[in-house]
């Protein structure tokens, strides 16, 4: 249809256009002066010096600081459902960020995400980051059109199959406890890759029947203990140890399987843990800890505030990879691995061959892979996909534990 | 002239008394106050600055001063509720157990109702009403085991604030859960057409606000103003006299309980509709423990807890701000404690002292 010469006169019409706005930048520049700073708000689900999930977040705002100086912090502690630290409800709590000034506000977990959909909907000139939930995601389940939200989240389900790596290589009984919080597609997702990755490195490292791997998940309700509501973590530890299980892959936000794990090994006992979510979370517990998969939240918020600064914010769902080059770079990595000091040089080798297959392409999200109750989910060969991960509906067939 | 003198005579001695316990009751709360100072220097916080957060976090903004009135109004029903029970002379301690149960009934209706034709006024009048019953039948559980049973309400009350808040879990986690999880987040919000909507641009439902203020005025109206209010005061100041002069003391207990877990059931509804739009694990938010520290901070005088619960309304917003100044939100808790302390030991060692005079 196009002639030859209509080409010509496109393509004279394109250069001159891109020729036209190449001269209209430094006319429009004095006008785009400097990007003021902007004060973020972070509503922390638990203490800012948890060792865990809250810390990671909290840290990661000297990060944001670091990178956008003159970045103002306003964040809250123990914000979630039903805590007494507060009366006000999160999206009030989040309502009083902004009317001191914050442009940006953070919920940093699942539980606030009702709150955080209901401020996003009330405050349409509020920025929105909902760490760790699905609202923003087109594609997803529960997908509502909010331009000011923004979902990040960490792909955790590789650092939890190096987690279940680092405990399948080092039990001696073979047992592996999960210590679950509460349960939902998240954690059943988290559940799922470190059995995926225990089962792996048990099988393919060790040469043993994946058969004889025991894999026992035991959900506590909630992300943290809450006294009179959800089961205590130390007695779920304990009762772990107790019962032969001699590693404890950690999935709450808090740090109680090291701690148990401390005192059953001054005790003489065998036995060894993996925390989660803080890069710092193996300090002091180089007996016991065999490495901690940790988020850094840092790059993806700099990213996402950066944009509400210049105006480039788009509502989006952000799904963040570790960086294989090198999964501890702070700069790049979302997700990564800090090995302990109680994971032996050998066992050590192997994490690192296990890391270096994963970044060359190893899925083990791959077919096939049957639910709990038998029901196969992916065929042979079929490799999930991110919806299929991220909404499992149950946990894996050779697991333990309940999956609703 | 003659007559009326020794009247003159007695008033002016009760304005007298009046001034003295008002006196006693000032000194210490600035007893508290000072105490609190001691705590805060201690873990090397500037108290007038904390002082100055609490007051600026309640009331420097329109949305705060709402959050204040939201906050006040669970709490001075509550303290409505349990003045009828400490009237009668009775400690019920379970009113955190019939809030929760409140809740419980209240969004029992909503998800039973809910997807139906129903006016979506009516589904709330309706879970009002069963949040109601809920609060009724969980404050009349220690009023009759206290009754027929001789169980102390104290310890009925305690046992029945364990018992509601498992039933709250069990449904959390059970029957009431959201598909495919299980937190104790809470169950599913309530539709929004069953939620009571905020003024514009603040944090307060007005409706919420009238049923505070009806409640408040019923309250003062029934224990000050009625022969149900007198009984229930002789009742409480010797109740084996009161039922020696023909008042029939059970049926005022189970009406002091019944009228205090009505008080509880809305709360709770109020709870549910206004604030938490689902059934969460500590439902009661812990007003019913508060109102109790109120009602005793006052003597039990219905118009000054509705006065005094302003201030107790105002230190759980105002606590928020203390963590901006990396100070612990529950230190709002330890004012509030220590000053119902303060009262009650000042109030014991002034009656000590006259009994000695």
């Amino acid at each position: 249809m196009f002639t030859k010469r209509s080409w010509i006169f496109v393509s004279v019409l394109m250069v001159a256009l891109l020729v036209l706005t190449a001269c209209a930048k430094p006319t429009a520049a004095p006008t785009a002066a400097p990007v003021e700073p902007l004060t973020v708000g972070l509503l922390l689900v638990g203490p800012a010096n948890d060792a865990g999930w809250s810390q990671a977040h909290f840290d990661s705002m000297a990060y944001v600081q670091e990178k956008l100086p003159g970045t103002e912090l306003l964040y809250l502690e123990n914000v979630y459902t039903g805590s007494t630290a507060h009366t006000m409800t999160p999206s009030e709590l989040a309502a009083d960020m902004a009317a001191k000034g914050a442009k940006v506000v953070i919920f940093n977990s699942d539980d606030q995400k009702d709150h955080a959909i209901k401020f996003a909907q009330e405050n349409p000139d509020v920025f929105v980051i909902h760490a760790s939930g699905d609202t923003a995601w087109k594609e997803g389940k529960n997908y509502i059109d909010l331009p000011n939200l923004k979902n990040i989240m960490g792909r955790m389900e590789y650092g939890k199959m190096i987690a279940g790596c680092a405990a399948a290589l080092t039990s001696q009984t073979g047992k592996i406890g999960f210590l679950g919080p509460l349960i939902n597609d998240e954690t059943r997702r988290f559940a799922a890759s470190s059995y995926l990755g225990a089962k792996y490195c048990w099988e393919n490292y060790l040469g043993k029947d994946p058969a004889e791997l025991e894999f026992k998940v035991t959900w506590i309700g909630f992300w943290f203990n809450i006294p009179g509501v959800t089961l205590d973590p130390t007695q779920v530890a304990d009762d772990f140890f107790n019962n032969g299980y001699d590693v404890i892959i950690s999935s709450i936000d808090t740090t109680e399987a090291v701690t148990e794990a401390k005192k059953f090994f001054a005790e003489g006992k065998q036995v060894w843990a993996v925390p989660y979510d803080y890069s710092g979370a193996c300090e002091g517990a180089d007996d016991v800890c065999l490495g901690v998969e940790y988020f850094n939240w840092g790059p993806s918020y700099v990213e996402a505030i950066k944009s509400a600064m210049d105006g480039t914010w788009v509502s989006s769902f952000e799904l963040v990879g570790p960086d294989w080059a090198d999964i501890n770079n702070r700069d790049t990595s979302m997700i990564g691995f800090n090995k302990g000091g109680a994971l032996s040089a050998e066992n050590a080798a192997f994490v690192d061959q296990f890391i270096a297959e994963l970044g060359a392409g190893l899925n083990l999200w791959t077919g096939p892979i049957n639910l709990q109750d038998g029901t196969p989910y992916l065929a042979d060969g079929e490799v999930g996909t991110d919806l299929q991960v991220w909404y499992l509906p149950q946990l894996l067939e050779g697991m333990e534990g309940k999956s609703e | 002239m003659s007559i009326q003198t020794p009247a003159v005579k007695t008033s002016a001695n009760g304005r007298k008394k009046g001034l003295l316990d008002f006196g006693i009751r000032l000194s210490a709360v600035i007893l508290a106050f000072v105490f609190t100072s001691l705590i805060l220097l201690l873990v090397k916080a500037d108290p007038l600055e904390a002082y100055k957060t609490l007051v600026t976090g309640a009331f420097s903004t329109t949305s705060k001063i709402t959050s204040v009135a939201a906050s006040w109004v669970p709490l001075v029903i509550a303290t409505s509720g349990l003045l009828f029970t400490f009237t009668a002379g009775l400690w019920n301690i379970g009113m955190e157990g019939q809030i929760v149960l409140g809740s419980v009934f209240a969004v029992g209706a909503f998800r039973l109702l809910d997807n139906t034709a129903m006016d979506p006024t009516l589904v709330i009048i309706i879970a009002f009403i069963a949040g109601a019953l809920g609060g009724i039948l969980w404050a009349l559980l220690p009023g009759l085991m206290k009754v027929y049973g001789g169980v102390n309400e104290i310890f009925g009350g305690l046992g029945l604030n364990f018992v509601a808040k498992t039933i709250a879990i069990w449904l959390i986690f059970g029957p009431w859960k959201r598909p495919g999880v299980a937190s104790s987040s809470g169950t599913e919000w309530i539709d929004i057409k069953y939620r009571l909507v905020n003024m514009p641009g603040t944090n307060l439902s007005l409706v919420i606000l009238i049923i505070a203020v009806i409640v408040a005025i019923l309250t003062a109206i029934l224990l000050k103003g009625t022969h149900f209010g007198l009984k229930l005061k002789a009742i409480g100041k010797n109740y084996k006299a009161a039922y020696l002069l023909g008042i029939p003391t059970t049926r005022y207990f189970l009406m002091a309980f019944g009228m205090c877990g009505l008080f509880a059931g809305i709360t709770g509804a109020i709870l549910v509709t206004s604030k938490q739009y689902s059934l969460i694990p500590d439902a009661g938010f812990g007003y019913g423990f508060l109102g109790l520290l109120v009602a005793m901070l006052v003597n039990y005088h219905p118009i000054w807890s509705s006065i005094v619960a302003i201030f107790f309304a105002a230190l759980t917003i105002g606590n928020t701000q203390l963590q901006y100044m990396g100070l612990s939100t529950y230190f709002a808790g330890v004012l509030q404690g220590i000053l119902v302390l303060f009262v009650v030991l000042v109030d014991g060692l002034r009656k000590r002292l006259v009994r000695r005079m």
